[in-house]
């Protein structure tokens, strides 16, 4: 046997790779500006930046106005947590429900339910501001928690859709060995909805950690912001835009999204692959 | 009996869900009603003023006119691109090939960046004048405009960054593409069809389910894009309400100028576009979705 060459997949891994490279263009970009001296990021085009300077990390890092920049980093981070918390026992116990028991207007519910799927957020965004607002919540991280304790439409489906792919029968020898309905959520169906259950997690994170909108909405304590909302100080504060701290905290604030993503990959595809979109 | 603990188990999983949709859906569905014919800065009580909101709506509002316009370009430039290059992608690494949990990270990466306001220097350094994408036009011969401040192109690279971002809607085509039985392109390939006709023929019919899910849901989400408007522009939907997208403009009616009332009117006329696109988007699929277990 002679070992042939395989130029058929090596041409593919450089077709594949090189378009990939081509779409991280802005992204290496971005951390190439993250290392070059001020004078330098609009100055030079080379990605590869001639004088090395970390002096944008120490700089964003310090953060401004007596707040460090790691203060909007453990802000984010534990409204992550929080809210995969909340997403994930909140929407599991609703998917639960769905899938396993039979009570009364349980269509009715399944059926309202999916449809807050397709409700824009922008109807019931201002009744819900004025109701933080009227509790005094307003810039306080309440409003972006308690709604994660309440579940969330599209991870209920998401887990409704995966546990309906468990065997009954395993709901019944439970029973008969004397399992109660939360006995046979946590013990039994919980465990092997793992896939389904990492996907929201995952996706929670990810989502939470990258929301824009509510955050700009709901927060304005300089204490109390997020990195999305940290990173647009260094643009508003005194005119002069620091373009290199902004710079510097996005390619930070990708970190912890790109490990997770790395490492949940092979979990979420499992579990979009088994949500029954195939009808 | 037992029949009764049933139920009770049945709404007590189901409490913290129930608690949330009345909260935080139904009370609010029906106050936002309410406020769209109102006028409300949060600071008085909201005073009725019968359709008058609407009425502006419809006939004084150009501002809102531009927001429509664009946000229409907007979703009908934006949807079809970012599925087909999604779907062009996931088809691509679904070859079975080594690395492939590295390239979907690459790919991903992008989408990763979402609410970062770096995009907005990232995208002059693209789609400027002088940006790289001017300079790849130019080796065709092209003399690209500048994409962000020309007002007639500045939805494009709008368009452009929804594209860019395309790593979620990718992951689901990978993961319907998963689903195909394999036999199915063995049948064919014995049978001697190409690798085109396989794809027409197999590939195609058997993922539009998962095909109609992301175009459903892109379609939704693509209406109410703010994020991206807002970082691009700097969060006044500028050049001359080029990326003025029509929730950039609800959210600066509403919390900018604390016009509540005419912002949840806003918000109603929104939802009943997006309602009736999604009414459409279900009626046509019956013509082209189908589901192989046979289920209508």
């Amino acid at each position: 046997m002679v070992a042939r060459f395989p130029v058929k997949s090596f041409l593919f891994h450089v077709l594949v790779l090189g378009f990939g490279l081509a779409m991280l263009y802005p992204v290496l970009w971005l951390i190439s500006a993250s290392f070059k001296p001020t004078t330098e990021i609009f100055t030079t085009s080379s990605l590869w930046p001639a004088n090395i300077t970390f002096e944008h990390y120490v700089n964003g890092w310090s953060g401004l106005r007596n707040v460090q920049f790691g203060r909007f980093f453990f802000n984010s981070f534990m409204l992550c947590v929080f809210a995969v918390i909340g997403t994930i026992i909140s929407s599991s116990l609703a998917a639960f429900a769905f899938a396993r028991i039979k009570f009364p207007l349980r269509g009715l519910f399944f059926a309202l339910m999916l449809g807050t799927i397709m409700l824009p957020g922008h109807v019931t965004l201002i009744p819900q501001y004025i109701i933080f607002h009227e509790v005094n919540w307003v810039d306080t991280f309440y409003p972006l928690l308690v709604p994660k304790f309440v579940g969330d439409a599209f991870y209920i489906f998401l887990i409704v859709q995966f546990i309906r792919g468990i065997p009954r029968e395993l709901d019944e020898s439970a029973k008969i060995d004397g399992c109660g309905w939360f006995m046979l959520y946590a013990r039994i169906i919980m465990p092997l909805a793992l896939p389904a259950l990492m996907t929201t997690a995952i996706f929670t994170f990810l989502a939470t950690w990258d929301d824009f909108f509510s955050q700009l909405i709901y927060l304005s304590d300089i204490k109390k912001l997020t990195v999305p909302l940290g990173l647009r100080l260094f643009l508003d504060s005194s005119g002069s835009s620091n373009w290199g701290a902004v710079f510097a905290m996005s390619v930070l604030s990708i970190i912890p999204s790109l490990v997770i993503f790395f490492l949940g990959q092979k979990y979420f595809t499992q579990g979009i692959a088994t949500t029954g979109l195939k009808g | 009996m037992q029949k009764y603990k049933t139920y009770a188990a049945g709404y007590l999983f189901l409490l913290p869900w129930l608690l949330g949709f009345a909260l935080l859906y139904m009370g609010p569905i029906f106050a936002s009603l309410y406020l769209s014919f109102t006028s409300y800065d949060l600071l008085t009580a909201p005073k009725w003023i019968g359709w008058a909101n609407y009425r502006t709506m419809f006939t004084d509002d150009y501002r809102l006119a531009d927001s429509v316009n664009v946000t229409f370009q907007y979703v009908f430039l934006s949807v079809p691109f970012r599925l087909a290059f999604a779907l062009g992608l996931a088809l691509l690494l679904n070859q079975g090939m080594k690395l492939l949990g590295l390239y979907r990270t690459i790919y991903y990466i992008p989408s990763l960046l979402g609410g970062s306001v770096a995009i907005s220097v990232l995208w002059r350094q693209v789609f400027s004048k002088e940006g790289i994408f001017n300079d790849a036009l130019g080796l065709l011969g092209i003399s690209g405009p500048n994409w962000i401040a020309d007002p007639k192109y500045a939805i494009f690279s709008l368009v452009g960054l929804s594209v860019w971002q395309f790593g979620a809607v990718m992951i689901i085509f990978l993961a319907g593409l998963k689903q195909i039985p394999q036999e199915f392109y063995e049948a064919a390939t014995v049978d001697g069809a190409g690798a085109f006709r396989r794809f027409w023929r197999i590939t195609l019919p058997l993922l539009t389910p998962v095909i109609f899910f992301n175009l459903t849901i892109t379609l939704i989400q693509s209406f109410q894009t703010f994020t991206k408007a807002f970082i691009i522009s700097g969060g006044n939907g500028g050049p001359i309400n080029s990326t003025l997208l029509y929730s950039l403009y609800l959210y600066i009616k509403g919390f900018s100028f604390l016009e509540m009332g005419y912002a949840s009117a806003m918000a109603w006329l929104l939802l009943v576009i997006v309602a009736t696109m999604t009414a459409l988007m279900f009626l046509s699929s019956r013509y082209w979705v189908f589901y192989s277990d046979g289920r209508d």
